[in-house]
């Protein structure tokens, strides 16, 4: 662990976006005591700039809606999103993956050709699809993004159980005469872990990406304030009103890429090549 | 037919650019006397005795005429006709046609093509137009120059029902004896009015020529009109915005772009010549079940409505409040009823009173693009403020339809025209004989009140405008107190236009009552 923090450590860009995203997931935690408002209250004159007012720091909306509590609420639905889609799909890709990769054979050759049949349809265009056929809602669009996003975890846990299962250790379990769950679970998931967090996080990253250019497109939860529906409903008045694109805009990007540094930092802090300190036994 | 297929049809062609037009069809501009307007979605056809959606009643009011012309006050004018006259018992119409009118291609025109168009070719392809001629007995033609129609009662409307949307002339030696719906000369329309059609290149634009032979001396004032089909609204706004439109009809320009395309110099603005449709928006109340069966929750909801802010924020400033199922443009709108202000602590009481216990109520916003959707979610913030709980539902043109047809809904936005007249666009929505499911435009919040049916039914029926007002100064009354819907806004479709244009709107019925009157001065 102790390694593990001082080659994350190494990575600057890591220890930013860590703290970023800190910052935006303290704001989500804590959204109704930072600003007590209720996203949707017309509040103010509509079109209103910012740095005008103090309590409407960040402007209103055409509807004037303060921007400011949309940005603290949206931070809510965007990491909710984020994360509850990721983690659906991680169960789908893993267990596929791993059943996959485990058994081979004609198991593994079905599996993945379901799999690509995921992969061939662009991803955010079934996700279009998928959110309008079940009308948009926090169900569907979670759905639709673990649903997206599952393929590439399959192939990624699949491939480390090719490899892995081979290992000498693998052998001397099933020599031992553990059950094929036990083997998965015990000796081969935690092996494959370091890479599937990696991806996770990036996952997250573009679960959020989705859930706001979904919301954009107007296929967002109608009663949830999210930042791409900010965009979406200010884009008509971009040239009017700047501010209510550009708040909710710069939230999405620091916030992907925070989650793609601290992604970055993980893969480092995971891989044990790369030294820090005594580390690399396993190899 | 509605506007709404305007806006349904806009937003779903998204990305074609205007860029893609030959852009040499866009002539020298106004100074020569041909008009560029805006046109979208493009019209299925031209022939407007077969179609009459919102396109082809624009393009179509210049190439055919109806008997009468309507004014703002939805007086009738002269077109066809040169005058007519009502029998004491109202039964009998008749109508002295202008003599020395000629249909585009040279053939004189007559009483018969007025007899065959309506009795024979009307009544098969003109749906609205079909239900108010069950009221009609015969249609005759005595002489060249004359034509009767004789009714089987009296029916209040019947004088409205003359404009050229609503009973368009088309030629007889066209088309009798033919295929209304294949026949060919719907490519080529032929009619009695202003312009004459010269060429659809499918896709970018419809280029009308001055009618020389026009039978009103002096018109048309302009030399000819380019349609360009323009399916993007930001694409649209730019065109004008750069010169190369001259009119912006209402629907083509969105409420947020107008504001900025107003401060344009030697740009003019009108929300008039809708006064025939009185396009008159509401939220269908389900009163069925649940909380809404209850009157008292139903005026709660009408009181808990911010509906002059929804005016002025979600509209731009644009529309009328609504102060019940008449527009003002109708005939006989009452303001005699109860009027319902932004009052919070009223719709709490209200809601106290009637034992709302917090249940959820869905909002099925119209799918119609960016202001309604605006609009839903004010509507969902004012109910909130008095502690309605309200879910918005979001939904497709397809799923909107779907749940207005089966009922399945709480609350619903919508918007309809009125066509001027009661009996024609305000009775459907209230009477128990419309309670049907299957059509969003009827009786859908399933409201049944026998004295109200009876004073439509008596109101459609009554020849004597004074009379017909006192019945419908009742009905709107007993409504307004017993709120079947939450009337929201009448709304109004501006149409922008070059300040050098000018007589451009000139009667109820716009824009789409063709362009002659309308000239153009040097800039």
């Amino acid at each position: 662990m102790r390694d593990f923090w001082r080659r994350f450590r190494r990575n600057k860009g890591a220890l930013v976006g860590l703290a970023v995203l800190a910052a935006v997931l303290c704001l989500a935690l804590f959204a109704p005591l930072i600003d007590g408002g209720d996203p949707w209250a017309m509040v103010q004159r509509p079109f209103l700039p910012p740095f005008e007012l103090a309590h409407t720091l960040f402007g209103t909306d055409t509807l004037g809606r303060d921007i400011g509590t949309g940005l603290v609420y949206g931070a809510r639905v965007s990491l909710m999103i984020g994360f509850v889609s990721t983690v659906a799909a991680l169960v789908l890709g893993v267990t596929l993956g791993a059943v996959s990769g485990y058994y081979g054979g004609w198991i593994d050759a079905a599996l993945m050709r379901f799999t690509e049949l995921f992969q061939t349809v662009p991803s955010f265009a079934l996700a279009i699809v998928l959110v309008a056929i079940f009308q948009p809602s926090v169900g569907s669009i979670v759905t639709a993004i673990a649903i997206v996003s599952w393929p590439p975890v399959a192939r990624l846990v699949r491939g480390e159980f090719l490899t892995l299962r081979q290992r000498d250790f693998v052998e001397a379990a099933r020599l031992d005469g553990q059950s094929d769950l036990r083997i998965i679970f015990v000796e081969l998931l935690p092996n494959a872990a370091s890479s599937i967090v990696v991806m996770a996080s990036l996952m997250v990253a573009t679960a959020i990406l989705l859930e706001s250019s979904l919301s954009f497109m107007g296929l967002g939860d109608p009663d949830l304030m999210s930042w791409g529906f900010m965009i979406g409903a200010a884009r008509t008045v971009l040239r009017q009103a700047w501010w209510m694109s550009v708040f909710p805009g710069l939230a999405i990007l620091m916030t992907v890429l925070a989650l793609n540094l601290v992604g970055e930092g993980l893969s480092d802090g995971l891989n044990t090549k790369l030294g820090g300190g005594r580390g690399n036994a396993g190899l | 037919m509605l506007r709404r297929d305007f806006i349904k049809i806009a937003s779903a062609t998204t990305g074609l650019i205007a860029a893609g037009q030959p852009w040499t069809a866009f002539s020298q501009g106004v100074a020569n006397g041909v008009l560029n307007v805006a046109i979208n979605p493009e019209p299925p056809g031209l022939m407007l005795a077969l179609i009459q959606n919102g396109p082809t009643q624009l393009v179509a009011g210049n190439i055919y005429e109806g008997l009468l012309r309507y004014d703002a006050e939805l007086n009738p004018m002269p077109g066809l006709a040169a005058s007519w006259t009502i029998s004491e018992d109202a039964l009998t119409y008749s109508f002295k046609l202008k003599p020395g009118v000629t249909w585009h291609d040279g053939k004189p025109f007559s009483a018969d093509d007025v007899v065959f168009s309506v009795d024979k070719l009307l009544r098969e392809t003109h749906a609205r137009l079909r239900s108010s001629l069950v009221a009609v007995d015969s249609i005759t033609a005595p002489d060249a120059d004359t034509v009767i129609f004789k009714l089987k009662y009296p029916f209040g409307p019947f004088i409205g029902l003359f404009e050229v949307g609503t009973m368009p002339i088309v030629p007889k030696h066209l088309y009798d004896g033919t295929d209304y719906r294949t026949n060919p000369a719907n490519n080529t329309p032929i009619g009695t009015g202003p312009f004459k059609f010269k060429e659809w290149v499918k896709g970018s634009y419809i280029q009308l020529v001055r009618h020389e032979a026009y039978h009103e001396a002096g018109f048309p004032g302009i030399d000819g009109i380019y349609f360009h089909v323009i399916p993007d609204a930001a694409s649209r706004a730019a065109a004008y915005e750069s010169g190369k439109m001259d009119v912006m009809p209402g629907g083509t320009i969105e409420y947020f772009d107008i504001q900025r395309l107003k401060a344009l110099p030697k740009t003019d603005v009108t929300t008039k010549g809708w006064e025939f449709f009185g396009p008159h928006c509401w939220m269908w109340l389900n009163n069925r079940s649940g909380p809404l069966a209850d009157v008292r929750v139903r005026k709660a909801i009408m009181y808990a409505l911010d509906r002059e802010a929804m005016k002025n924020v979600a509209w731009y400033g644009f529309g009328k409040v609504a102060t019940g199922p008449f527009s003002t443009t109708t005939r006989f709108h009452s303001d005699d009823v109860t009027p319902y202000p932004h009052d919070k602590a009223k719709a709490k009481a209200l809601l106290a009173e009637a034992g709302y216990k917090g249940e959820t109520l869905r909002l099925l916003p119209l799918p119609y693009g960016e202001t309604w959707q605006r609009f839903a979610e004010m509507a969902r913030q004012n109910l909130a403020e008095v502690g309605i709980k309200v879910e918005l539902q979001a939904t497709d043109v397809a799923g909107w339809n779907e749940k207005l047809n089966n009922w399945d809904y709480d609350l619903a936005f919508t918007y309809l025209y009125q066509y001027g007249d009661p009996a024609l666009g305000v009775q459907r929505n209230y009477t128990t004989s419309n309670i049907q499911k299957g059509s969003p435009w009827n009786n859908v919040s399933g409201y049944s009140n026998p004295k109200v049916d009876e004073l439509f039914e008596r109101g459609a029926k009554e020849p004597n405008p004074t009379r017909r007002r006192a019945i419908y100064t009742e009905a709107q009354k007993i409504l307004v107190d017993e709120v079947p819907v939450a009337w929201l806004i009448e709304l109004e479709f501006p149409t922008i236009y070059r300040s050098n244009i000018q007589n451009l709107v000139n009667s109820a019925i716009g824009l789409n009552d063709g362009f002659a009157r309308a000239k153009v001065t040097k800039a």
